[in-house]
């Protein structure tokens, strides 16, 4: 028998054998599971037919969208979608310029700037995010005054001390009050179309000139600042059109009505609140990623770009981040798609996203596990969106060497 | 080596099977009971539909799902027990089934949760001022019982922003909670007036308060007993009851009541006739004082039938509901009748029964039970 035993062997000891086995009870396992979950909702009247029916009652914020009471439960999710992207668009960019700060500043060299930072990013890496969304919305937001003792910006008068008090500047542009932030806006007119095209125009041109002046740059070798002259292009021949346009935009100041602001843009409370809340939190996690890329980075390359005289700020900017930049992008993109997700607990301080509007919806209409998927397949998409723009974006980095 | 990681392969091929196999015999457990909404809702193969009161006896405990937000209906006092006019039910509920008031499990739910909660089973019975409606009834799957309270939406707002009705309220902020019929009703009031609003819509009523005492919202709507109860709580340093009115209007008929799950008849019998038990013994002025002089002496057939007690010497009337016939002396002794639970809990928000809807029908309200026959 012992010959027997080289090249072959038993069917029980074959390792290939053994994998197929192992994967497929695993994989009949999942069937099993999957089917028991189809056979418990099988008896459920599901359909998404629901979705057609007049939603019935209104939503607080909308950005883009018209949705009113009389509109489809599919254009009150709409609504909730978009307010969802708004929220989490914005909380990313914030966030991550927070990160950015926070990270670098918990390596700085200055004693007070480090400990500042590692306060913040403990204090609220370790607190539950529901509660500072409450914390934020109630103990701050709700605390600004009422609309009728707004805030104003710029101030009427400048006072400070018993003995100093003059007039200031009288109208004014912003408001602050507990119903949000009024900021100066701009409506349209009948120009506006014509000055799209021209920033159309100056879009296509700017990006010629840059590919222009950055194939100057390479072949002689001189500074051709194609980056500003992108810049210039673009806003000269935006500037052009907007005179051409005869003035497309028309400026609009808030004004304090009885019961709420007329005029201008309005940042409410709730969004802020929740803005804040979600920035300063995953900025925290952002700050600690910052500061692991940038401490794998090694210090050899600090020295020698000491060395070569370049400034701190240079330094950090030119040689450092770009290289901590790839270590950093696959665990930011986690964060990021946190940040999405963590948007859902909005509803707490009546913000409506597409969490809060689908549970209204599963209320009056009772099809929990349709709208659940829907809601689930909404976040995956967006989920998925997010990691393919990352995910492209660190393999053009890596593949170019930063 | 390969050994060792095909022995770790069997163990874990071993524990995956185990769990299917606990899942599917979960599955055929439910056949049985039918205790799931996917069973519960469809009599299939003739199966027992649903056995809530099975499920309460032998867990021993009635799990009732209340608010722990609205003082004097269901509120979650400092001490961690619940008190109110919903909880009383609760209570009543666990009386007759189990005997003892006590034994009853709380669940605080919000109102968005509420449904989701009773039709997956989490909860026996909802008992947490949920207004009846059509869509409820059907698309909801619920079954509701005899209403205890008839309530309608108000508009609560300050005095001195000086609104006196509805229609003064174009371009304000209201604040109301999410999951509803409130949402709905203010909606379709303000549309009907041609008024521009913004609602403010809260998962809980905590941030709804702050945010209504901070007056980003102009006004609050809900029950006109759940604003009596918060206006009654406002606090003094906010300006006190006396800073707030709640507008006459009422646009909504909010009768409210025990809600359970379609498909289980008999237990939807039982939470239905534990209600009407304790409106017919206020009718019969039998409270948990006298409750010990009407068993002794019923009197009347009908207090007999009530209480579960020989009448004249001739047989208990046995009422076929899968309890004991002298349930409700378990409900009048432990927690009272209708009127001594709504003089508990209500009339100290200075909503007094006489003279509402809520009086009896012998006093022109609408409370009336059907006999117990």
């Amino acid at each position: 028998m012992a010959g027997t035993t080289i090249g072959r062997l038993s069917l029980w000891r074959n390792v290939r054998v053994q994998r197929f086995v192992i994967q497929a009870a695993f994989a009949g396992a999942l069937a099993a599971f999957g089917y028991y979950l189809i056979d418990q909702a099988r008896d459920l009247e599901l359909g998404f037919d629901f979705l057609e029916g007049r939603a019935g009652f209104d939503i607080s914020h909308q950005f883009g969208t018209s949705y009113n009471r009389n509109d489809s439960r599919l254009d009150l999710y709409i609504a909730g979608i978009v307010n969802t992207i708004r929220l989490a668009g914005v909380g990313i960019v914030l966030a991550t310029l927070l990160g950015l700060a926070a990270g670098v500043a918990r390596l700085s060299g200055n004693w007070l700037v480090s400990r500042v930072a590692t306060v913040y990013v403990e204090t609220v890496r370790n607190t539950p995010l529901l509660v500072q969304i409450l914390f934020w919305y109630i103990a701050v937001f709700l605390q600004l005054p009422r609309i009728s003792e707004s805030i104003n910006f710029p101030p009427d008068r400048i006072s400070f001390l018993p003995f100093f008090d003059v007039p200031f500047i009288s109208f004014d542009l912003a408001f602050l009050s507990v119903r949000g932030l009024a900021l100066p806006w701009a409506t349209t007119n009948d120009g506006f179309s014509l000055w799209l095209i021209f920033l159309a125009v100056a879009a296509a041109a700017s990006i010629a000139v840059r590919f222009w002046r950055g194939r100057r740059q390479e072949r002689t070798g001189q500074p051709s600042y194609p980056n500003w002259w992108l810049l210039g292009t673009f806003a000269a021949i935006a500037l052009v059109g907007f005179a051409i346009a005869g003035g497309p935009l028309d400026p609009e100041r808030p004004v304090v009505g009885e019961r709420s602001y007329d005029g201008g843009i309005r940042l409410t409370a709730e969004f802020t609140a929740l803005l804040v809340a979600l920035v300063t939190y995953t900025g925290a996690f952002i700050a600690e990623i910052v500061r692991g890329s940038l401490q794998a980075v090694p210090k050899g390359q600090t020295e020698a770009s000491a060395a070569l005289g370049l400034s701190p700020f240079q330094r950090l900017g030119l040689v450092i981040l770009p290289q901590a930049l790839r270590i950093m992008i696959p665990p930011l993109t986690s964060q990021y798609l946190n940040l999405t997700k963590n948007s859902s607990l909005a509803v707490a301080i009546a913000f409506p996203e597409l969490v809060g509007v689908s549970r209204t919806i599963i209320n009056n209409t009772g099809q929990a596990i349709p709208m659940f998927a829907i809601v689930m397949a909404t976040y995956l998409l967006m989920s998925l969106a997010i990691s393919l723009v990352m995910n492209t974006f660190h393999w053009r980095l890596t593949r170019e060497g930063g | 080596m390969r050994t060792r990681w095909l022995l770790i392969g069997i163990g874990l091929l071993a524990a995956i099977l185990a769990i299917a196999a606990v899942a599917c015999g979960d599955d055929d457990d439910d056949d049985d009971n039918g205790d799931t909404p996917a069973n519960g809702e469809e009599p299939a193969n003739g199966a027992q539909v649903g056995d809530t009161l099975g499920d309460v006896v032998a867990r021993g405990e009635l799990v009732c799902g209340v608010n722990d937000a609205v003082p004097g209906f269901g509120f979650l006092e400092a001490d961690g027990t619940s008190s109110g006019f919903d909880v009383d039910f609760c209570r009543a509920l666990a009386a007759a089934v189990l005997g003892d008031a006590d034994a009853v499990e709380y669940v605080i739910l919000t109102a968005a949760a509420r449904f989701e909660a009773l039709s997956s089973g989490q909860i026996d019975v909802l008992i947490r001022n949920t207004t009846w409606t059509l869509s409820r009834d059907a698309d909801l799957k619920a079954t509701f019982a005899t209403t205890t309270f008839y309530d309608g939406q108000g508009m609560m707002v300050r005095v001195a922003d000086g609104i006196s009705s509805i229609d003064d309220m174009a371009g304000t902020t209201v604040c109301v909670l999410q999951g509803t019929t409130t949402e709905l009703n203010l909606a379709d009031r303000f549309a009907s007036g041609g008024l521009d609003y913004t609602p403010l819509t809260f998962e809980e009523n905590g941030p709804l308060e702050a945010a209504f005492t901070a007056e980003a919202c102009d006004g609050w709507t809900s029950d006109k007993s759940q604003l009596a109860a918060r206006r009654f709580a406002y606090a003094e340093a906010d300006g006190g009851p006396e800073s707030l009115v709640i507008l006459d209007e009422t646009f909504s008929k909010e009768p409210l009541g025990p809600v359970t799950r379609d498909g289980d008849t008999q237990w939807s019998d039982i939470v239905n006739w534990v209600v009407i038990g304790m409106i017919t013994a206020d009718e019969k002025g039998i409270t948990s004082q006298n409750l010990a002089d009407f068993v002794a002496d019923p009197g009347n057939a009908e207090t007999a039938r009530l209480l579960g007690v020989s009448f004249e010497g001739g047989e208990i009337f046995d009422s076929n509901l899968g309890i004991d016939a002298d349930f409700m002396q378990d409900v009048i002794g432990q927690v009272g009748n209708y009127d001594e639970v709504y003089t508990k809990n209500i009339e100290p928000l200075g909503i007094p029964r006489a003279g509402t809807l809520n009086a009896s029908w012998l006093n022109g309200g609408l409370i009336y039970a059907p006999p117990t026959r």
